[in-house]
């Protein structure tokens, strides 16, 4: 990773910063991050007074601004209750949410009681790819008759797909 | 029904009899639920939580299992029903903190009870007495089944059902028992018990949950994760773990009737002497000297029948109860003990006098009963 400043050598100081809520990061090398007084944990300057207002920003920018359609909850939200707003927002913060659960949790799939229409559905799913499996071996062995028949029950199986 | 109805007898939890009920008081599962696609109660308007809570209390209210039920709006309760609610582990202290836009629905022997729009649109809890988590989950699930008929729950194939916070999301369960421990507490084992427990992905927590202090030697453990395990799982676990404990909390006893018989006397002497001669009690003291009663009980240094009166003091002593019973302007909390003194001294002016002869050492625990 290079140095945020000279853009030249190899950064060794990884600096972030938390204000109001928003994460900053830079990363500097040895020279640059001497230079600046970063040594000093108390004196040294924010993202902000090292490389302009416009670079901290557009760190942060970027996980803040998503927006749930739903329900209009955003990331700064959730940083600040721990709560999600909808249930849509799980699809839409996957990315943040995924390693929170790895560490609260036992796994990261769930493998307890479903409501009916998904398990329904499972099955459903499962009675497809098991006649879709037949019907490339049937295929394979040229048994065109048993072909068309398994085509024909997976048409009708599909045409069963529960809502 | 009515409030004062469904408050004026106690819950089948207390009165009512199960596996191991001297140690485990009650067994509860709690489900969180929530409507696809809605916005959680902590993120919805106060328009979309009428809406949710018309739609869920509706749904409820419908259930066979609350054919006689009680139900209600929360900003029609006054703070000290609420409160009343909390006592009796029908409502969480986070709802309690509720008005407008939230409600709960509860049969009449209190063993079920919702809370919509809590933290999740639906928390829905079953209790019962003694350790039966098999059978207390067989209710709240048969309830789950019911209600995902009419109502569209929040679910993911991956993820399994999906909650406000990401810390209850797949089966969106907490199971939990509140153990009676006087013998791990009085022999210092406590804390290495707790520990152990923690360890193993457990919580223990105090009487009213998270973040409540540990009085009367009551503690509640529970499940900590919700996702990865089916819930036969978590509750297989929780069991087997809670069996344990309660192989402990024997042996604990045993070996203090055996080898500090003076220490135990001398325990059950002074709590019997100070609730039956007491004139104010705070609510923490009732409660820990309560514990030593049951636990004479327990050792039979005080008759069997007396059980159950001395369980309905754990709650009846409680701040709201109290306030409730005495119909009165806000009692002051030196007026509050004072009330509370009085009705355990009459209480106790039925109990004999500790019986130290009849002291019976509870047999050790008995490995794996099936």
């Amino acid at each position: 990773m290079q140095c945020d400043v000279c853009q030249s050598k190899e950064a060794t100081v990884f600096l972030t910063q938390i204000v109001e809520g928003k994460m900053q990061k830079v990363n500097l090398c040895e020279a640059c991050s001497k230079e600046k007084g970063v040594n000093d944990p108390t004196g040294f300057a924010l993202a902000d007074l090292l490389l302009g207002i416009g670079a901290s920003q557009e760190i942060e920018k970027s996980p803040a601004a998503v927006k749930c359609g739903v329900c209009g909850f955003t990331q700064a939200d959730f940083k600040k209750t721990g709560r999600l707003g909808c249930s849509h927002c799980y699809e839409v913060f996957a990315e943040g949410i995924e390693p929170m659960l790895k560490n609260m949790h036992k796994g990261t799939t769930h493998t307890g009681k479903a409501p009916v229409a998904y398990r329904a559905a499972r099955v459903h799913g499962e009675k497809i790819k098991s006649l879709q499996a037949n019907l490339s071996k049937a295929i394979e062995s040229e048994e065109f008759e048993l072909a068309a028949n398994l085509r024909d029950q997976i048409k009708q199986v599909e045409a069963e797909l529960p809502k | 029904m009515k409030f004062s109805r469904i408050i004026a007898n106690s819950g089948e939890w207390l009165s009512g009899d199960g596996p191991n009920r001297q140690i485990v008081v009650s067994s509860r599962v709690r489900l969180a639920r929530n409507l696809s696609k809605k916005p959680f109660p902590g993120w919805a308007k106060k328009a979309e939580r009428l809406e949710v809570v018309k739609q869920v209390k509706d749904a409820v209210e419908h259930l066979p299992e609350m054919a006689e039920s009680y139900s209600e709006n929360l900003e029609t309760l006054s703070s000290l029903e609420k409160q009343v609610l909390v006592e009796r582990h029908l409502i969480s202290r986070e709802h309690a903190a509720k008005g407008v836009g939230s409600a709960v629905v509860m049969n009449a022997p209190q063993s079920l009870s919702v809370m919509i729009n809590e933290e999740d649109h639906l928390r829905m809890q079953a209790i019962c007495c003694g350790l039966q988590l098999d059978k207390v989950y067989e209710m709240i699930n048969r309830v789950d089944s019911e209600l995902e008929d009419v109502l569209d729950f929040a679910f993911d194939a991956r993820l399994g059902y999906l909650t406000a916070c990401p810390s209850n999301v797949g089966t969106g369960m907490r199971a939990s028992a509140m153990l009676h421990l006087p013998g791990l507490v009085m022999s210092d084992q406590i804390n290495k018990i707790i520990n152990s427990v923690n360890k193993i992905g457990l919580a223990v927590r105090g009487l009213h949950g998270e973040g409540t202090e540990a009085m009367g030697n009551l503690f509640q453990v529970s499940n900590q994760t919700t996702l990865g395990e089916a819930e036969e799982e978590i509750i297989g676990r929780l069991n087997r773990v809670i069996e344990q404990i309660i192989e402990h909390e024997q042996n604990a006893r045993a070996l203090l009737a055996q080898r500090k018989p003076i220490t135990l006397h001398d325990q059950v002497g002074r709590a019997y002497g100070l609730l039956s001669q007491a004139y104010s009690m705070s609510s923490k003291e009732a409660l820990n000297l309560l514990s030593i009663i049951k636990l004479g009980i327990d050792l039979c240094v005080f008759p069997d029948a007396h059980r159950f009166p001395i369980d309905e003091l754990f709650i009846e002593t409680q701040p709201a109860h109290l306030q409730k019973g005495a119909q009165t302007q806000k009692m002051s909390s030196e007026e509050r003990d004072a009330l509370r003194a009085t009705i355990i001294r009459a209480k106790l002016l039925q109990v004999p006098q500790p019986d130290i002869d009849r002291l019976k050492i509870p047999t050790p625990a008995t490995n794996e009963k099936k």
